[in-house]
């Protein structure tokens, strides 16, 4: 490595300068600017973790190997990669690396007076000479000011400036794009996320405990979360009878929050709001109601089961688990909103409001498997060391028999998913992103440009200078000549 | 649910794309017939025939194509707002409403950029590509009017929308300058402009041109990725959730964003300029029929 001697020479110090000034200049920028847009592309072409878990599941199964080097390449997650959080975190640093001296350049320039006025106009755009006296800077200063440009007056001539706003909306833009990072950033440290599934009927408690799914930002305290109440009085869904498409979801909520009490509503676009936590409707399903009975007739399990729906017309699916009856009895269940059969599919439901409810079920006994310490979904039934012993179905108020006992359905409620969310840094984005769009409109949209006025024996030189070609100048300086050729 | 309004606006949007044909026929006249076989000797160089332009010949055919292109904007407005009354919500539920829409906004774009410059070269190719899309649209697209999901009903949606819908008709025009900009440069590369290109404005015209598109929409561009967050924050309860859809609007942005830089910064025109350009366009309508025909995610909702 002899021959390499021009690095060692630059030394520790100036090789950071030499990778500083590398990365803050503008091609560099440019580059990482486009390699995050490409680096985007992946994401949306391969099933993601975080927006559709099952899909990566069954990519893994279809194309194990490879799916073993998307691992590798964190293609399953992009966005949270190590390389996308290197490419943005780099034009983040040039970003800042250029934009701040430049901010602190533009505040000295707005401080500063406009040039002097260069000696040859003749040489610059729009060079106007008519006759007229000294009389013509004094107007001229007047049209400056009350068009509000900044100026510097020389014996003889006039150097006035004006849309440092262009400028100003520039930097104004990158620097909120620096804001709407930090509120990226902050709402995923310091926020939370969990979903829970309530019966209409039931209360939820803000406590981890009520989740069926939590998760935390790195930097949260798992008590931080606020002490509200949601009782869940009332859930209607609506839906188009041709289409059986959704129309509308409401719930009738009553809160308890700092010991006040309120009626409330929750729609799907309309979440409620509890300081920076909200809680938005998300789902909904039905819970048949449900009575099981030993041989004996003692209720060994009552009350509502919430099942899964698998289509839009809300066939569910669940499994109703029996523990405390000996021997142990599960259930595995669909529930029909609106029964149907087809001979190619059996049971189907064939409207999602509850017109012709039924449920069908396989009933098993044995071990359910719930003490193994292996978490199971509620849902499912493991029916690993389970023995089957009967189908049957019942419609609301009907009773099923079997040796072991029997299963009333006394009514179905319906069931809502509450999704909570705490971001505390949401507000900081949104207020980055205004100010993106404010510096965006006054930097595209804004013009810069210098008119200079020169009053000698020989008469008026009129001058300007556009920056970055912007168009109007020549319209500009025809009204400036005919406000100071104007009447006296 | 077919009501007597879908009817209606179906009718409008089949009379709408009567005009745009007449539109289209009147601009091909106009360039077809511009062109002046030399009659008297002061047309001759040499011993070569030199066609010329003599759109004082054709200004009438020029504006009859203008005027029916205004008449089918104006159709197509009223086709889209039946749409919307009869499916009580903004008429972008479907590809087809998205699509009418998007035709609706593309001719806007070139309505409104006509009002400053004279792009009536331009004519033939947006009257054409507006026929097309409004042909597949009723024959391929057409789904009957139907009530959205509530997801969709919010104001934010409509704001969102709307922003995409007019930032799309102008990326769309900048594309096809771009695109005018490179054939040209192709065609003065090997000599003279033929007589039926003479009038397309010069390389640097049309250079700027497709800069000046841009730079003017960037901005609403910007709103739109903005409402469309705030939208989504509402409804699913995240801002930003990289949903192909999403994803694919930042990576819009971030293109066009890069397209900025390269001119302003670092000086990039004509070619790699133009290139760039398109390459924005391209990804814009990427996710218009990729993520709306074949994605997966939240913004698949329209059963197409
Ligand atoms: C490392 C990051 C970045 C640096 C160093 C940087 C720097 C600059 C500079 C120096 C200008 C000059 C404008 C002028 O001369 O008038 C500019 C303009 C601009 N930048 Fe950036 N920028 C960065 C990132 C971004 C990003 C991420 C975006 C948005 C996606 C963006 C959007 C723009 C826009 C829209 C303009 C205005 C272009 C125009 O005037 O036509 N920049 N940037």
């Amino acid at each position: 490595m002899s021959n390499q001697v021009e690095i060692p020479e630059l030394g520790f110090i100036g090789l950071l300068r030499y990778a500083w000034r590398q990365l803050t200049s503008m091609r560099t920028a440019l580059i990482l600017l486009m390699m995050m847009g490409f680096g985007a592309i992946p994401g949306s072409l391969i099933p993601q973790r975080i927006t559709n878990p099952i899909a990566v599941r069954d990519f893994i199964t279809a194309n194990p190997h490879l799916a073993q080097w998307y691992e590798r390449l964190s293609l399953f997650d992009v966005y949270g990669s190590p390389w996308f959080s290197a490419i943005y975190i780099l034009l983040f640093i040039s970003l800042i690396g250029c934009v701040l001296p430049r901010s602190f350049e533009h505040y000295k320039a707005m401080r500063a007076q406009p040039p002097a006025t260069p000696k040859n106009l003749s040489r610059l755009e729009e060079h106007q000479t008519f006759s007229g006296d000294d009389q013509a800077l004094e107007k001229a200063r007047k049209w400056f000011k009350a068009n509000r440009f900044r100026i510097r007056e020389e014996h003889d001539s006039i150097s006035a400036e004006k849309g440092f706003l262009r400028e100003t909306g520039n930097l104004l833009f990158h620097l909120s794009l620096i804001l709407v990072l930090v509120g990226i950033s902050f709402g995923s440290l310091f926020g939370m996320k969990g979903e829970a599934i309530v019966n209409v009927g039931e209360r939820f408690i803000n406590l981890p405990t009520s989740y069926d799914t939590l998760t935390f930002g790195k930097l949260t305290s798992e008590n931080s979360l606020s002490p509200f109440e949601i009782k869940v009085d009332k859930f209607v869904a609506q839906y188009d009878p041709k289409t059986n498409a959704p129309k509308d979801y409401t719930a009738w909520v009553t809160v308890t929050d700092n010991g006040k009490t309120s009626k409330e509503i929750i729609k799907v676009n309309k979440p409620l709001t509890f300081g920076n936590t909200r809680v938005y409707l998300q789902a909904n399903g039905y819970s048949p109601v449900v009575t099981v009975r030993d041989s004996e007739g003692n209720v060994a399990l009552q009350g509502p089961v919430p099942f899964l729906p698998q289509d839009g017309n809300l066939r569910s699916i669940g499994a109703i688990k029996v523990p405390d009856a000996q021997p142990q009895v599960g259930f595995v269940g669909s529930f029909m909103p609106t029964n149907s059969r087809t001979p190619a599919q059996g049971a189907i439901s064939i409207f999602p409001e509850l017109l012709d409810p039924k449920l069908l079920f396989s009933i098993w006994k044995g071990d359910l498997g719930l003490d193994s310490g292996i978490p199971q979904s509620v849902y499912r039934l493991d029916t690993a060391k389970l023995t089957k012993v009967g189908l049957g179905s019942i419609k609301p108020g009907e009773t099923f028999t079997y040796p072991e006992g029997s299963i009333t359905l006394e009514n179905v409620v319906p069931w809502i998913n509450l999704q909570v969310v705490e971001d505390p840094g949401k507000k900081y984005a949104l207020i980055g992103g205004i100010l993106a769009v404010l510096g965006l409109l006054s930097s595209l949209y804004g013009r810069r440009r210098r008119i200079w006025i020169r009053v000698t024996t020989h008469g008026v030189e009129v001058a300007g200078l556009a920056k970055n070609g912007a168009p109007g100048l020549k319209t500009e300086i025809q009204n400036f000549v005919t406000a100071i050729k104007g009447e006296n | 649910m077919q009501t007597t309004w879908a009817y209606t606006s179906n009718y409008f949007v089949y009379s709408a794309m009567a005009l745009f044909t007449i539109s289209f026929i009147a601009h091909a006249f106009e360039t077809a017939f511009a062109v002046r076989a030399p009659e008297a000797a002061d047309s001759t160089q040499g011993n070569l025939l030199v066609k010329t332009l003599d759109f004082k010949r054709t200004e009438k055919t020029a504006r009859i194509a203008t005027a029916m292109m205004i008449l089918g904007f104006l159709l197509l407005l009223a086709g889209v707002i039946s749409r919307g009354i009869s499916a009580h919500h903004v008429p972008w539920g479907n590809m087809y409403e998205f699509s009418i829409t998007g035709a609706l906004a593309f001719t806007g774009a070139y309505l409104a950029a006509l009002r400053k410059y004279d792009l009536r070269w331009l004519g033939v190719f947006v009257s054409f590509s507006v026929l097309l899309t409004l042909g597949t649209a009723i024959t391929l697209l057409y789904r009957n009017s139907a009530p959205l999901v509530p997801a969709l009903k919010s104001t934010w949606l409509v704001i969102h929308v709307t922003a995409a819908i007019i930032s799309g008709g102008v990326f769309l025009l900048a594309n096809v300058v771009a695109a005018s900009y490179l054939y040209l440069e192709r065609v003065e590369s090997r000599g003279p402009r033929p007589t039926w290109l003479q009038r397309v404005p010069s390389l640097d015209v049309l250079d700027q041109l497709s800069y000046r598109l841009v730079a003017f929409v960037f901005p609403l561009w910007t709103f739109a990725v903005i409402a469309g967050a705030i939208w989504a924050e509402s409804a699913w309860g995240r801002y930003w959730g990289w949903d192909p859809k999403e994803t694919w609007a930042f990576i819009t942005w971030v293109a066009y964003a890069a397209y900025l830089h390269a001119r302003v910064t670092v000086g990039w025109r004509g070619r790699r300029a133009a290139w760039l350009c398109i390459f924005a366009g391209s990804t814009f309508l990427f996710n218009y029929v990729y993520v709306n025909v074949w994605g997966t995610g939240k913004h698949t909702y329209s059963g197409l």
